[in-house]
């Protein structure tokens, strides 16, 4: 076989493009333990630094006594805000648009917070002299619940901006109070809910949890005092905005600054914000001028690093008798803790949440979203999650099943009657968003019938009567949920943080012997990009994915961009990689065409070169155009062949899907036993189907923990209860399902290959799932809503409210 | 602090240094030896991706001393490659069933299923969940480890039939 008699589909194999379950190029690293993650890094002289933490929630500090740390043999300084107020970075900007002490200035807000900074010659001097450091706190009244600091007497957190009724997104109205979002038609809603036939109501609690990344959060600055440089290495999953804010915040130039993210340990969100501990490093970095080093512990990372979640939703839904809906109504009290670090966008206050009319077409709506300061870590991440989609569908898909107990309907009736028709699309939401595309029907129908939907119904009937009559102690619960994301963030004109446009980047450039390089401003942290992005690339361009290395993470080499999170690396990023390999693929033409001696419209791209149109035995192979472009003098057109494209997206992408969970709960002990779970992902044009599927489990499992047991607890005295992983939920092998996938697909119109994204979808409709399973188990015994974490002793107590334990 | 003399033989060579008795097994490893294969990532023994194998047994190495590791024979995730350098069976089946993804917990991961196969050859589906539940991955969902490792112990299962 030569490249005369290859066929097309073998020379489409060879490519290993879109479409291929292409095994990962990152995991002969990996798996021999050659990853290099920020705690792998080791410099000549590197100190390490550590903190000395608030034990109180909310305390003055009246006095920090570092002597006896400083005096400890290898500690180097001791920091505390004292020293940071000289330079104005004893506080630092949050991407939410609030400041944040990055040491305690004065009193300190919540358990964990950072208050000295110690900096020694190895770890564990730093650990024993943070020991040392003497702290004099003055406890204050702890304010641990949402509603209670908004009453009028409550005690004042931010005293910084006490009086000050103009905040980042609007007026305060209270000095806990930190802004109110308000989208849809106001007075149109509550008339469509004054005459509705049916307005179910209910209030819908998503807990405070955590991304908890296997990698904790972490950094290397160096300082190189004779070239002015600073290198800062860290896990970051926005290197490039780092390097802006660092630049900002610390007055060294943006070109005297290098952020690199090495092999990120996993991020889902944890990893967006600026922590205390990158800024402290890099101070101390320039001050000693010695690389230094701060990695958090587990404790460190779940006590003070970006939580998720936290929101109170009060819902009404009404509909007509028969069940069609006609209008939303949703009011959230927004938990952030002491200051206000989410990670939305800057005209989003609470995210996307406005897309919480879900999968339905529900022509009136109206959200408000008040943000509220308490005693907690600050945060509000998306973890795995588009900036609160993940609460935006718990509450339509909890809302929903609501509805269709008041109706006496089935659930999965009533969600097929209110659902977009795929004629509706582009759809234009009453919350404001305009659905690029989808076929909810379709995806529906074809997981009811995959599931045995109606005999599901009729086994759960049987075992509910068995359960009546004494036979079994065990309920059946059937999770239902179809769920539409957005994702993709975003089009320039309404999507920012900072300031910095959400737009993406990839510069790829063509070796002279047909190979490539291409770099990006997105950064994996397990997605895999180095195996997709090439994929895209040879599909595109012609040039086999084996052939085509990979990079991000570098802002010295790569292409600005807005990083990885949001699953947006594939809407942003992955469109511009595309249309990056379409500008050299133009140019390609115009070489061939010279090449093969035609005009450049007659020639034609065919897999992996370039054919004269109708004399398929006339062509000019990507490997042969590409030794040309560089070593040929073709008159008018430049020597090289490589190209370099900034995507801003017309538009958000819309995911969707449809899940369905079974499950048995055992009323006495409370556990919850998963037998099935369905998803059902439509994720638009699919890149790699392998690691498509990886990421649907790995989000189903981050769901079943959520939804199962994950989250942040803190007592009334502002003491975080599952500081450790021996009490923060987290799955084993032993008790995860195996799950089932499936998928349908609907491109998406706007994106150059029809990709959507799909990281976050499993997060985004297995929590609901799971809930939903557990709720509809105790459906026939009248319980309507009953929050997360539905872990064993909240069952069991839920089954003995219920009257079940006899 | 003083430090003790410290001997053990690492994925089959023999090491000698000075350590504080205090230093975890798994800072010595990385730290001092800069094999750095073994991750931390909760210092509670939680999570298992600081796994290595100590005399025959997989230990969590952030907590064990390394004064407690004194003469052991130790084998981390670099121990199992090939001696020309190519992936070790169990290695190259998790890359063929995509059982990793941000790679964090994979050496960890692949040391642990490595000991279990020595220690059950034929393990079920259950045998394996229950054995790597030690072991936390916050990317995978289990799935595909699973079938990595069941994949392993066939083709591990086949080298030896191939081999009598």
């Amino acid at each position: 076989m030569n490249e005369q008699t290859l066929t097309p589909e073998q020379r489409t194999a060879n490519l290993k493009g879109m479409g291929t379950s292409r095994k990962r190029v990152e995991d002969v690293r990996f798996t021999q333990g050659k990853g290099n993650y920020v705690d792998d890094i080791k410099m000549d002289g590197m100190l390490f630094g550590d903190f000395v933490r608030s034990p109180y929630a909310h305390a003055r500090v009246k006095n920090i006594d570092t002597s006896a740390a400083a005096a400890v043999p290898g500690v180097v300084a001791v920091l505390t805000a004292a020293d940071l107020e000289p330079l104005g970075l004893h506080w630092m900007p949050t991407l939410a648009g609030d400041k944040q002490m990055v040491l305690a200035d004065g009193k300190v807000l919540f358990q964990g917070q950072e208050v000295a900074y110690v900096i020694a010659e190895d770890r564990y001097i730093a650990a024993d002299a943070a020991e040392l450091v003497e702290v004099d706190y003055e406890e204050l009244p702890v304010v641990v619940d949402p509603f209670k600091a908004l009453e009028p007497d409550a005690p004042v957190l931010r005293e910084d901006i006490a009086g000050n009724m103009e905040g980042a997104h609007g007026p305060r109205k209270h000095n806990n109070h930190i802004f109110t979002w308000e989208q849809g038609d106001k007075d149109a809603t509550e008339a469509v809910l004054a005459e509705a036939d049916v307005v179910a109501e209910e209030m819908v609690y998503y807990h405070r949890t955590h991304p908890c990344p296997l990698e904790t959060c972490g950094c290397v600055a160096s300082m190189d005092k004779v070239t002015g440089k600073l290198t800062l290495y860290g896990t970051f999953q926005a290197p490039h905005a780092i390097r802006t804010v660092v630049s900002l915040i610390s007055g060294l130039a943006e070109h005297n600054i290098r952020v690199i993210s090495p092999d990120i340990g996993g991020g889902f969100g944890n990893k967006v914000g600026a922590y205390s501990g990158y800024v402290c490093s890099v101070v101390a970095s320039i001050v000693t001028g010695k690389p230094v080093k701060w990695v958090e512990d587990r404790m460190e990372n779940l006590m003070s690093t970006a939580f998720a979640r936290d929101y109170w939703m009060q819902g009404k839904i009404a509909a007509t008798k028969e069940g069609k809906i006609t209008g939303l109504w949703c009011h959230t009290t927004a938990d952030h803790g002491g200051f206000d670090a989410c990670a939305d966008p800057t005209k989003f206050p609470a995210g996307f949440m406005n897309i919480c009319t879900g999968s339905y077409d529900i022509p009136t709506a109206y959200l408000t979203v008040d943000g509220v300061y308490t005693n907690k870590a600050p945060g509000g991440v998306a973890y795995r999650c588009s900036f609160r989609v993940t609460e935006a569908a718990y509450f339509i898909e909890r809302m929903i099943e609501i509805l269709a107990i008041r109706l006496n309907m089935d659930a999965a009736e009533l969600r097929r009657i209110n659902f977009i028709r795929a004629d509706q699309f582009p759809y234009q939401s009453a919350l404001g968003w305009e659905y690029d595309s989808g076929d909810y029907h379709t995806a529906w129908d074809k997981a009811m019938k995959a599931v045995g939907y109606d005999g599901l119904r009729a086994e759960q009937a049987q075992q509910l009567a068995d359960f009546n009559a004494g036979k079994t102690r065990k309920l059946m619960g059937i999770g239902l949920t179809h769920f539409t994301e957005i994702v993709g963030a975003g089009p320039v004109k309404n999507c920012d943080i900072l300031g910095l446009g959400m737009f993406d980047s990839c510069e790829i450039r063509i070796h002279p012997t047909g190979s490539a390089i291409a770099r990006l401003g997105t950064i994996s942290q397990g997605q895999g990009h180095a195996t997709t992005f090439a994929q895209i690339i040879a599909s595109e361009i012609g040039i086999p994915a084996d052939d085509i290395t990979l990079e991000e993470g570098d802002t010295d080499t790569a292409p600005y961009g807005l990083g990885t999170y949001g699953s947006r690396s594939t809407p942003v990023a992955g469109a511009a990689t595309a249309m990056a390999g379409r500008k050299i693929r133009a140019k390609a033409q115009m070489i061939a065409a010279y090449l093969l001696e035609v005009h450049d419209d007659d020639v034609e791209f065919d897999v992996d070169r370039f054919v004269v149109t109708g004399a398929p035995e006339r062509f000019k192979t990507m490997k042969e155009i590409a030794f040309a472009a560089y070593n040929q003098a073709i008159p008018g057109i430049e020597p090289g062949l490589e190209a370099v494209s900034y995507y801003d997206p017309p538009n958000m992408t819309y995911p969707f899907g449809a899940y369905v969970c079974v499950l048995d709960i055992d009323v006495d002990t409370g556990e919850a036993d998963i037998r099935s779970f369905y998803a059902l992902d439509d994720c638009g044009t699919r890149i790699n189907p392998m690691i498509i599927e990886g990421q649907v489990h790995g989000g189903l499992t981050e769901a079943l923990a959520i939804a199962m047991g994950q989250e942040i607890a803190y007592d009334d005295m502002g003491n975080v209860k599952t500081g450790t992983l021996m009490d923060f939920f987290w799955p084993t092998a032993w008790e995860t399902p195996n799950y089932q996938t499936d998928w349908t697909t609907t491109p998406s119109p706007h994106h150059p290959i029809g990709a959507k994204g799909v990281g976050e979808s499993p997060n985004v409709g297995g929590v609901p799932c799971f809930s939903n399973a557990v709720h509809d188990a105790f459906r026939s015994f009248g319980l309507t809503q009953s929050h997360m974490p539905h872990d064993h002793w909240r069952i069991w107590k839920t089954a003995n409210g219920l009257g079940l334990h006899g | 602090m003083s430090k003790m003399h410290v001997k053990m033989t690492v994925n089959g060579k023999a090491v000698e240094a000075l350590a504080e008795p205090r230093t975890l097994l798994i800072h010595f490893l990385r730290e001092d030896l800069k094999i750095t294969g073994p991750h931390i990532g909760c210092e509670t023994s939680h999570c298992g991706a600081c796994t290595v194998d100590l005399d025959g047994k997989s230990v969590k190495a952030c907590t064990v001393f390394v004064a407690q590791a004194n003469g052991a024979e130790v084998t981390t995730v670099e121990g199992l490659v090939n001696d020309d350098g190519s992936l070790g069976v169990i290695q190259e089946m998790f890359r063929e069933h995509h059982g990793l993804q941000c790679g964090f917990c994979t050496p960890g991961m692949i040391t642990r299923a490595h000991l279990l196969l020595q220690e059950n050859p034929t393990p079920s589906e259950e045998d394996i969940r229950f054995g790597i539940a030690g072991n936390l991955c916050r990317c995978t969902g289990y799935q595909n480890i699973v079938k990595a490792i069941a994949a392993s112990a066939d083709a591990l299962n086949a080298q030896k039939e191939a081999a009598e």
